[in-house]
C-alpha cells in the first residue's frame, strides 16, 4: 500500500502541510516496508483553480492508497472519497515521519 | 480561534459598519479580514499602519504569439468566451478583459502558438490596526477573480497565526462565488440586514447558502425604526429560521456622520455605538470568545 | 441606446436610480428595464409579476462510462479541476466547470458530450403599455453569474432605449453587463468609500472606453471631494439626491419615486436627456 503525506519539504523530516491541495511535496510510503519510495513535487500547488481535484487525479493514478494531511477542501473531499481514498488529519505529528508513525500506530483520526 | 464572518447579502446594509464596531468593542486583539475585495472599505473606517503588499496572480489568461501564429482562426471558432477576434489588420488578438484562461485555444491551435500565463490582478496586503492585524486586497478594476482573491486574503490571514480570540471577516456581497469562498471554513455568519425589500429578499438568499454549509447564524437588524411594519417581518423570519438576533441598531445620522468622516461609528457616543457594543457582547458570548 | 447604472459597491441606490430612470423615459417612447444584477435581482421587487421566459443553461460534460477508457486526458485538460479521473469512473463537479468545452475536446474516444444545465431564469414583465422589465436571476448556489447577464442582455435587445441596472462591484458580471453599452452612469455617496468605489467603476468605464456620468445620492450637501474628483476625471454630475427619510422609506417599500413625488419626474428626465447628451460626447 501506498501512504501519501503531504509535506512542506522533501523529507521525512519536513513539518507536516496542512493543507492538501496546495501542498509542496507529496511524501510517499510503501507501508510494507515502511520506506520512502518516492517524493513527489506537487506541480500544481500555484495552479489558479481547481488545485484539489486535480491533486486527486494525480495521486490516483500514482496509485496512492491513503493520504495523510491537515484539512481537505469540499472539491478535493468529493474526490477522495469518490476515488476511495481513506484519509486521515496527522494531528499533533511534527514531521513527516511522526505522522507516518502515527498512521501506522493507528492513531490518527479519518477525515475522509 | 473562532472564525466568524459578517455578511449581508445586498451591498449597503451596514455591514462594513458592523464588523469594524465588532473589532473595536473586542477587549482582545482580533485577527482581521476584508473579503469585501470588489469594495474593500474596512481599512477606510480602521486607522491603519505598516500596510505591506504582495501582488496577487488571478486566473491564467492566454496570449498569441504573433511570430508563431499563421492566422488560420481555430482558436476564434472554440473558445466559448468571445475573447479572441480579428482587427481590420487581420491579426487574431485575445482580449484579457474576457478571457477565462480555459485552455482551449491552446489545445486546438496546431502552430503551437499560445501561450497561457498568469497575470497579476490585484494586491493582497496587511496591515496594522490598533485591533488587531487587517488583511485586505485591491482588485484591479475588470481583473474578475474576486473569490479566488478572497481565498488568498484568508489564507495569507490564517498564515499569521496571530494569538488572538477570533478571526473576523467582511465578507462580500451577493450570493456568488466570493460568498462562497468566503463563509466556506467559518464557524458563525453574522447577517446584518434592514428592513427594506431588497434586503430581506437578499437575506433569504443568504440563508439558504449558510444553510448548505451548516454554519451557525446571527443577526443584526441595521437601522430597523426605519421601517417598524418591515422590522417586525424580519423579527418573525428570524424567529421561524431560529436565528438569533443579537443586536438592533437605529437609524442614526451619526452613521452617516462617521462614514462621512472616514471612522468607525463604535468610537462615538451614539445609540448606534451603544447597539453595536451590545450585539458584540452577544456574539462573543454565544460563540464562547473570552472577554 | 443602451444605458447602464452601475457603482463600485451595493447600495448605493442603483437600482433606485435605474428603476425612476425607465420609469421616467417610458413616460415619451417605449422602454426596456434589464436587471443585470442576476446575483441580487431586485427590480423585479419594483416591478412584481414578471413571467417565467425559460431557464438560462450552460453545457456541461457528460461521459459515456461505456466509451471511456479512464484515460486521464479531460482531467489533465481541465484548468478548473471540474473534471478528475479516479479509479473507476470520471468525476464531474458541476460547480467548478466553466462550460468550456475543452474536456470534449480532449477526448481521444470521443466519450464527452454535453448536457444543458440550468443555472437561472429570465423573467418578462410589462407593467405599462411601454415598460418591458426583463430580469436575469441566477439560481442560488450557483456562480456563473455572466452567463445569466449575456441571457438576460439578449432577451431585452432591440433598438429603442434599454436601462440595465448593474450588478456592484467591478467584476466580470459588471464587465459582462458593460460589454456593448452606450453609456454609464455611475451612483455613488459622498463619503470616502463611496469616493474609493466610486474611482474603482470610473476606471472600469474607462478602460472600456464608454462614456460616463455620475448620480450623487443620499447627499446631504457636503459633497466637495466627489465633485472635485469628478472634475478631475471630466464626468458630469448629471443629478445629485438629497439624503432624505421620505425618500428612503419609498424606496424601502418598494415604491417609485417618480409616480409618488411628481418633482421627481423632470429631474429624471433630465437625467435622461443629460445621459444621452453625453453618449453622444454632447455633454
Ligand atoms: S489557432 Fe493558432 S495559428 Fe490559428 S489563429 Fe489561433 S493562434 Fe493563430
Ligand atoms: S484561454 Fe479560453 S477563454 Fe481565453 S482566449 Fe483561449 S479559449 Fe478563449
Ligand atoms: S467544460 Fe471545461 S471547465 Fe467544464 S469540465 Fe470540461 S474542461 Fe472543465
Ligand atoms: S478523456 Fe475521455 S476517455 Fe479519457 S478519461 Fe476523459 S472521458 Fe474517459
Amino acid at each position: 500500500m501506498k501512504i501519501c503525506i503531504t509535506s512542506k519539504g522533501d523529507s521525512p523530516e519536513s513539518v507536516p502541510e496542512n493543507r492538501f491541495g496546495r501542498t509542496p511535496f507529496f511524501v510517499v510510503y510503501n507501508d510494507e516496508t515502511g520506506e520512502i519510495i518516492e517524493v513527489i513535487n506537487n506541480t500544481s500547488a500555484n495552479d489558479a483553480s481547481g488545485v484539489g481535484p486535480k491533486v486527486v487525479q494525480m495521486l490516483v493514478s500514482k496509485g496512492v492508497n491513503v493520504v495523510v494531511t491537515g484539512q481537505v477542501g469540499g472539491n478535493a473531499n468529493k474526490g477522495l472519497e469518490v476515488a476511495g481514498i481513506p484519509t486521515y488529519a496527522f494531528g499533533e505529528a511534527k514531521t513527516v515521519a511522526e505522522a507516518y508513525a502515527a498512521y501506522k500506530a493507528g492513531t490518527l483520526t479519518r477525515i475522509v | 480561534m473562532k472564525t466568524i464572518a459578517v455578511m449581508s447579502g445586498k451591498g449597503g446594509t451596514g455591514k462594513t459598519m458592523v464588523a469594524a464596531g465588532f473589532s473595536v468593542f473586542s477587549d482582545e486583539k482580533l485577527l482581521l479580514a476584508d473579503c469585501d475585495v470588489d469594495a474593500a472599505n474596512l481599512s477606510l473606517l480602521l486607522e491603519t499602519s505598516n500596510t505591506e503588499c504582495r501582488p496577487f496572480m488571478g486566473l491564467e489568461c492566454a496570449a498569441i504569439d504573433q511570430t508563431k501564429c499563421v492566422g488560420c482562426g481555430i482558436c476564434q471558432v472554440y473558445c466559448r468566451f468571445s475573447a479572441i477576434s480579428q482587427g481590420d489588420d487581420g491579426i487574431f488578438c485575445i482580449n484579457p478583459l474576457k478571457c477565462e484562461g480555459c485552455g482551449v485555444c491552446s489545445l486546438v491551435c496546431r502552430e503551437g502558438a499560445v501561450v497561457i500565463s498568469e497575470r497579476q490582478s490585484g494586491e493582497v496586503c496587511r496591515s496594522d490596526t490598533p485591533h488587531g492585524p487587517l488583511f485586505h486586497a485591491e482588485l484591479f478594476p475588470g481583473s474578475g477573480t474576486s473569490g479566488r482573491l478572497v481565498f488568498e486574503v484568508k489564507k495569507d490571514a490564517l498564515n499569521d497565526e496571530p494569538n488572538v480570540p477570533a478571526f473576523l471577516i467582511d465578507g462580500p456581497p451577493g450570493i456568488g462565488c466570493p460568498v462562497i469562498s468566503a463563509i466556506s471554513g467559518v464557524d458563525a455568519v453574522v447577517l446584518v440586514t434592514e428592513p427594506g425589500i431588497s434586503a430581506l429578499h437578499d437575506l433569504r438568499r443568504l440563508v439558504t447558502i449558510c444553510r448548505q454549509f451548516g454554519v451557525q447564524m446571527f443577526l443584526v437588524l441595521n437601522k430597523a425604526d426605519l421601517d417598524e411594519e418591515r422590522a417586525e417581518y424580519v423579527r418573525r423570519y428570524c424567529a421561524d429560521e431560529k436565528i438569533e438576533i443579537i443586536g438592533t441598531i437605529p437609524f442614526d445620522p451619526a452613521v452617516i456622520e462617521a462614514a462621512r468622516r472616514g471612522e468607525s461609528v463604535a468610537g462615538m457616543d451614539t445609540p448606534a455605538a451603544e447597539s453595536l457594543k451590545k450585539s458584540w457582547k452577544a456574539l462573543s458570548a454565544a460563540m464562547g470568545i473570552s472577554q | 441606446m443602451k444605458i447602464v447604472v452601475a457603482s463600485g459597491k451595493g447600495g448605493t441606490g442603483k437600482t433606485m436610480v435605474s428603476v425612476n430612470l425607465a420609469w421616467a423615459v417610458s413616460q415619451s417612447q417605449e422602454t426596456h428595464l434589464i436587471d443585470c444584477d442576476a446575483e441580487e435581482p431586485n427590480v423585479h421587487l419594483f416591478y412584481p409579476g414578471g413571467k417565467d421566459e425559460g431557464p438560462v443553461t450552460v453545457k456541461v460534460p457528460e461521459v459515456d462510462s461505456e466509451k471511456c477508457t479512464l484515460c486521464g486526458a479531460c482531467g489533465e485538460f481541465c484548468r478548473y479541476g471540474a473534471i478528475s479521473v479516479l479509479t473507476e469512473s470520471v468525476m464531474f463537479q458541476a460547480h467548478l466547470c466553466h462550460s468550456c468545452g475543452g474536456c470534449m475536446l480532449s477526448c481521444p474516444v470521443d466519450a464527452i458530450t454535453e448536457v444543458p444545465r440550468r443555472i437561472g431564469m429570465i423573467t418578462r414583465g410589462e407593467p405599462t403599455p411601454t415598460l418591458t422589465v426583463i430580469s436575469g436571476i441566477l439560481d442560488e448556489g450557483e456562480i456563473a453569474a455572466p452567463a445569466v447577464i449575456k441571457a438576460a442582455k439578449e432577451a431585452g435587445e432591440w433598438d429603442g432605449v434599454s436601462v440595465l441596472d448593474g450588478p456592484p462591484g467591478t467584476a466580470c458580471p459588471v464587465i459582462e453587463t458593460m460589454e456593448g453599452a452606450d453609456v454609464c452612469i455611475l451612483v455613488t455617496e459622498s463619503t470616502p468609500s463611496g469616493l474609493a468605489d466610486l474611482r474603482r467603476a470610473a476606471r472600469l468605464t474607462e478602460a472600456f472606453g464608454i462614456p460616463a456620468g455620475v448620480v450623487i445620492n443620499r447627499s446631504d450637501n457636503e459633497d466637495s471631494s466627489t465633485l472635485a474628483f469628478c472634475a478631475e476625471e471630466g464626468l458630469p454630475v448629471l443629478l445629485t439626491i438629497p439624503f432624505d427619510r421620505e425618500i428612503a422609506a419609498i424606496q424601502n417599500r418598494g415604491a417609485i419615486l417618480c409616480s409618488e413625488k411628481e418633482e421627481w419626474i423632470e429631474a429624471f428626465t433630465q437625467l435622461y436627456e443629460d445621459t444621452v447628451a453625453i453618449a453622444g460626447g454632447i455633454l
